[in-house]
Formats: C-alpha cells, sequence, structure tokens
C-alpha cells in the first residue's frame, strides 16, 4: 500500500484517526505532566476519544432516530442505536470516576498540601 | 417459572441489591449492616455452589437477560471458568466474617455502612464479570469493581491511603479505557457485543484483521494492568499494602485474579482465528515477562520489612506463575495455572487475613517488632505457617499441585528455561517466608508476647476454615482438577492452535 492509498483511507474513515489521535494526547497527558488534576484531564481525553469512536460508529448518513412512528417509510434509514445506548452507560462510569478521582484529589491536597506528582512522589518516601 | 431457572442473574442482583439498600440500613443500625452483609453473600454463596453442580453434571447454562432474543439482549454464560463464582463468593463470605471487629478498630464508624456497601459492591462487579457473556457488560462489570475497589483502598486511615488509591486509578481508567476502546474495534468489524458471536464472525471478517489485532493488543495491555503483569504492576505493592487488611485480602486475592479470568474469555473470542493471525509470539512475549515479574517479585520481598508489603510483592510473584501457566500453549501448564488461579486466591486470603490478625492484635507491621509472635497467637501463627508452606509449594498442601504441573508443562513444551524461573522464584519465596517463620517461632520473643492473647472468633474462624482449605485440596488436588480439566482442554483444543 503507498501512501496516496493510506491517506485515502484516513480520509474516509477520519472519525477513527480522530478518535485514535484523541486518544494518544490523553495518554500523553496522563503519563507526561506532573499535575494530578492536569493528568485527569488525560483521562478525560481519553474517555471522549472512546465516546466518539462508538458514536460515530454507529452514524448511518441520512439517518433518523430510530423511533417507531406512523407514516414511516420502508425506505427509511435509521442510526445504530446500541453504540448510543452503550456510551450513555459508558458516561455514566465516566462520571463516577471523575468523581472520585476529584474526591481523592481533595484528601491528598488537604493532607499533603501538593498535587505535584514529583513531590508526593517525595512525601511518599519520608 | 422455577426460581433455580433465575439463579444466574439473581447471583449479580443480590449482592447489587443489598449494597444499595446497606446505606438506608446504616442510617438506622450500624451494627446491622454487617449482619445483612453476610445474609447477602451467603445466599449468593448457596447459588453459586448451585451451580456449578449443575455446570459439573449437564454443562454450561445459557440465561438470557429480560427475555431478549439470545444474541439481541445481554447473554449470561455460566461454564466452568465461571465456576470462580463459588470461590468469590465463599471468600468474600469468609473476609466478610473476617471484617467485624478489625472493620470497628481500623476506620471511622461513620464510614462501616460505606464500607460494607463497597465490598458487596466489589464482589457483585467480581461475579458479574465471570459470568457474563456479554462484551460491554464485561466492562461495566470490571468499572464496577475496580471504582469500588479504588474506593476500598482510600477508605483507610493511613497517611498515603488517598495518594495509593490514587495511582491506582490512573492505571486502572487508562486499562479500563483501552479495553473500552478495544470492544468498540470488535464491534465495528463484527457488529456484535456476544462473545460466541464475536468468536464465530471474527474469521469472516477477513479484510479487517488489522482490526482485530490492535484489539488484542489493546485488551492485553488493559488486562496485564488489571493483573499487575511486570512492568505494570507498580500500582499493586502500595495499594494492596496500605488498604484495611481484609481489603488487602479482597483485592490480592480474588480483584486481580479478574485480570486473568478477562486474559481467558480473550482466548475465547480469539479461539477460531488460528491461521489469520498468530497469537503465539505474543503469548511468548507474555511468558517472557511472566518468568520476570516471578523472579521480580519474589526478589523485592525478602529486602520488605512490613509483612504486608511482603504479601503485596509475593501476590506480584505469583501472578507471574499463573500468566506462564497461561502463556506457555500446553495442556498441564494450563491446567496448573487455572488451579493457581483458585489457590493462590485461598492461601492469599489465608495470609493477609492472617497479618490482619496480628496487626489487629499487636499492632505492629514490621517483622523486627513481631518476634515470637507464635506465643501470643499460637492458632493464628499456626495457620499462618500452613499458608506459608502453601504458597512456598511444600508437597502436602494444595500450592504444591500447580507449580508442579506448570513447570512439568514448561518441560514438555521443550522450554527448560521457563522452569528455572520457577524453580529460582521458588527459591526466592521460600527465603522470604523463612523470615515471616523464623520472626514469629525462633527469635527471642518480646515480653509482651510471652502471655497468651488470641484474637477474636470471628477472625479465627474464617483463617482456620481457609487453612484447612488449604490442606484439603492439596490432598483431595483430584477434585479440581477433575473439573478443570475439561475446561483446559476445550480452550486449548480450539484456541491457540
Amino acid at each position: 500500500m503507498n501512501y496516496m492509498q493510506v491517506i485515502d483511507k484516513a480520509g474516509t474513515n477520519f472519525n477513527y484517526v480522530i478518535a485514535v489521535t484523541l486518544f494518544i494526547i490523553g495518554l500523553y497527558t496522563v503519563v507526561a505532566k506532573d499535575n494530578l488534576i492536569k493528568k485527569f484531564m488525560g483521562l478525560n481525553i481519553m474517555e471522549t476519544a472512546c465516546f466518539l469512536l462508538y458514536i460515530s460508529m454507529g452514524a448511518v448518513k441520512g439517518g433518523k432516530a430510530p423511533i417507531w412512528t406512523e407514516g414511516l417509510k420502508k425506505s427509511t434509514v435509521f442510526v445504530n442505536p446500541i453504540p448510543q445506548a452503550l456510551i450513555l452507560t459508558g458516561i455514566v462510569v465516566a462520571v463516577s470516576t471523575t468523581a472520585l478521582a476529584l474526591s481523592l484529589m481533595i484528601k491528598i491536597y488537604e493532607h499533603c498540601e501538593t498535587l505535584d506528582a514529583e513531590k508526593l512522589k517525595r512525601l511518599e518516601t519520608e | 417459572m422455577n426460581i433455580t431457572h433465575h439463579f444466574p442473574i439473581l447471583l449479580d442482583m443480590v449482592p447489587i441489591a443489598a449494597a444499595c439498600t446497606m446505606l438506608i440500613i446504616g442510617k438506622f443500625r450500624r451494627e446491622w449492616c454487617y449482619y445483612w452483609a453476610l445474609f447477602a453473600i451467603s445466599i449468593c454463596t448457596v447459588m453459586s455452589a448451585g451451580l456449578v453442580w449443575e455446570v459439573y453434571k449437564t454443562g454450561p447454562i445459557s440465561y438470557v437477560v429480560g427475555s431478549w432474543e439470545r444474541w439481541f439482549g445481554i447473554e449470561i454464560y455460566f461454564d466452568h471458568i465461571s465456576a470462580c463464582t463459588l470461590l468469590i463468593s465463599g471468600l468474600g463470605l469468609l473476609i466478610i466474617i473476617f471484617s467485624k471487629h478489625y472493620i470497628a478498630k481500623e476506620i471511622d464508624e461513620r464510614k462501616i455502612p460505606v464500607y460494607y456497601s463497597l465490598i458487596l459492591l466489589n464482589l457483585a462487579g467480581m461475579l458479574g464479570f465471570v459470568i457474563t457473556g456479554d462484551l460491554f457488560n464485561l466492562f461495566v462489570m470490571m468499572e464496577i469493581l475496580s471504582l469500588s475497589g479504588y474506593a476500598l483502598v482510600a477508605i483507610g486511615e493511613e497517611r498515603i491511603a488517598q495518594l495509593a488509591a490514587f495511582k491506582y486509578l490512573v492505571l486502572g481508567a487508562v486499562s479500563s479505557l483501552s479495553i473500552l476502546m478495544a470492544i468498540g474495534f470488535l464491534y465495528s468489524i463484527t457488529g456484535s457485543l456476544n462473545m460466541h458471536e464475536i468468536a464465530l464472525y471474527l474469521p469472516r471478517a477477513k479484510d479487517h484483521i488489522p482490526v482485530a489485532i490492535a484489539a488484542f493488543a489493546l485488551f492485553i495491555m488493559g488486562f496485564s494492568v488489571k493483573a499487575a503483569l511486570f512492568p505494570l504492576h507498580i500500582w499493586l505493592p502500595d495499594a494492596h499494602s496500605i488498604a484495611p487488611s481484609p481489603v488487602s485480602a479482597l483485592l490480592s486475592g480474588l480483584v486481580v485474579k479478574i485480570g486473568i479470568c478477562g486474559l481467558l474469555r480473550l482466548l475465547f473470542i480469539y479461539r477460531y482465528v488460528g491461521g489469520l493471525i498468530n497469537v503465539e509470539p505474543v503469548l511468548n512475549i507474555i511468558a517472557w515477562l511472566a518468568a520476570i515479574t516471578i523472579v521480580m517479585g519474589a526478589f523485592f520481598a525478602v529486602f520488605q520489612d512490613d509483612i504486608k508489603m511482603m504479601l503485596a510483592y509475593s501476590t506480584v510473584s505469583n501472578i507471574g506463575y499463573i500468566f506462564l501457566g497461561l502463556c506457555l500453549v500446553q495442556s498441564n501448564a494450563l491446567i496448573g495455572g487455572i488451579v493457581h488461579i483458585f489457590n493462590h486466591a485461598i492461601i492469599k486470603v489465608l495470609l493477609f487475613l492472617c497479618a490482619g490478625a496480628i496487626i489487629y492484635q499487636t499492632g505492629c507491621r514490621r517483622l523486627s517488632d513481631l518476634h515470637g509472635v507464635g506465643r501470643k497467637m499460637p492458632i493464628t501463627m499456626a495457620c499462618m505457617s500452613i499458608g506459608v508452606l502453601s504458597i512456598v509449594g511444600i508437597p502436602p498442601t494444595n500450592g504444591f499441585i500447580c507449580k508442579w504441573f506448570i513447570a512439568i508443562g514448561a518441560m514438555d513444551a521443550k522450554k527448560p528455561l521457563f522452569a528455572a524461573a520457577l524453580l529460582f522464584g521458588a527459591l526466592f519465596i521460600f527465603a522470604y517466608y523463612i523470615k515471616i517463620l523464623n520472626a514469629a517461632y525462633f527469635k527471642k520473643p518480646r515480653a509482651e508476647f510471652e502471655k497468651r492473647d488470641e484474637a477474636p472468633m470471628t477472625m479465627l474462624v474464617p483463617i482456620v476454615l481457609l487453612a484447612i482449605a488449604c490442606l484439603a485440596l492439596g490432598v483431595g488436588a483430584y477434585f479440581p482438577l477433575a473439573f478443570i480439566k475439561p475446561a483446559a482442554k476445550s480452550l486449548l483444543s480450539t484456541a491457540i492452535r
């Protein structure tokens, strides 16, 4: 496969490319940033990347919401509702992770009075 | 309709319902929480015993939630791997029995309902994880057990408990998200979330094999963080040693095994892709990492003075044994690996509960402070010695069987280096556990340990029962082997080849 084909494929599947890019940006943020809040923002970016992947997967061009109403034609196309249902669950999980992490950070700040990973590491070994 | 038909879903719903009502009960009578948790988990134990017996007699059970068509709804598939439910609910029962006095002393009184609620949620997550046949449901259950696990680590009063919990949370969340991403990949190429259906459809998605490989890699990464495989184990020692002892027992004995059950499920999903994807090199790499894990975990454990830290590193080492057994692609090793999931769970819960009882009675957790504790708490220390002998793998105990099988498997697979790593690890393990026995029995006892002063009954009963189980499963090793063999055979015949 030459690089033109690669670009072509990436163009037709750009939603996947964006999802994976976001995922990697998030992972980089988690690994490289020292501030715990920034680390956690990285996790939130990764979560968003996953949600984007699922939602764009279920999208259909010109698709309608899959709700049965009077007067629907046989030719009507629907979007796939399953990824949306899954991601609703996924958002609930993400919200609870965020809540737990933020409350842990408050506790850490109360105890150690810093949110810098390097300083915390030094405090931990003391 | 017969109620036994609905056992698979009730097995998961009973602890969740009990966990949700726990906080209301805690508002009125705090001391009832303990009995409420005990009641819920006893019901689970009975139900899972019934289900395991049925699987043993008639084979896997399929149950569809909400009577949707099998492929549309969420399927619960209770097979030989799901037999872990009996282990989870049984050990959960013992851990909750143990908690009564320990928790009253260790954590703030107002947190007690929350504690029991989280323990039940964690157990419910694990039960759901091993019985589900739906990939997204697997993710949800994994999140339930991980989130409650992070909160349980942070519940203790130790100074850096929150920091350890945060470290655990960040790594755990990254692994969960990579698994979510992998599930998305598989869904995008097969259009299904049911594990059986994905297994059937994967070979047909010939044009999208790279996607399947990417999903495989993400799954492996996610599950090896959850199971603390080297080099992704760094969260484990802190989290497991800082949590209150019953929580350490739960996390170390059961929660890390969830990653391994996930790996087994993954092999199950990819079992028909032989010829399209060659997974053997990947398994080879994992086997090497597992060998490093064994030696390194045992090596670090030797230098610990804190008894719980030592046990936590020993968990890392033993996880290596299990991974090695699973990834050698050889039937004896596979059987050894799966049996070690069960045996290590029992032994590690025993050891952590013993450590908890010692910390409860004496207030010290450093080995150098525990000289002669065998005189103060003879029953606890006797049981701990049985646990120590089992984890080293001395013949009449249950730890021997699995290591024997894994070593034989390594020799049969013509990979003697792995067998050498295994023996080397066992030697280190022996070295550091001897330190415990030495400190407890052969050092000059401290003055306050001269008088006999045992732990309360609620602690002794689970400890003694677990010690008996260690010996019984070593002598009667035939029963777990007879149960595991068909599962291992079926996995091996279709999975990796």
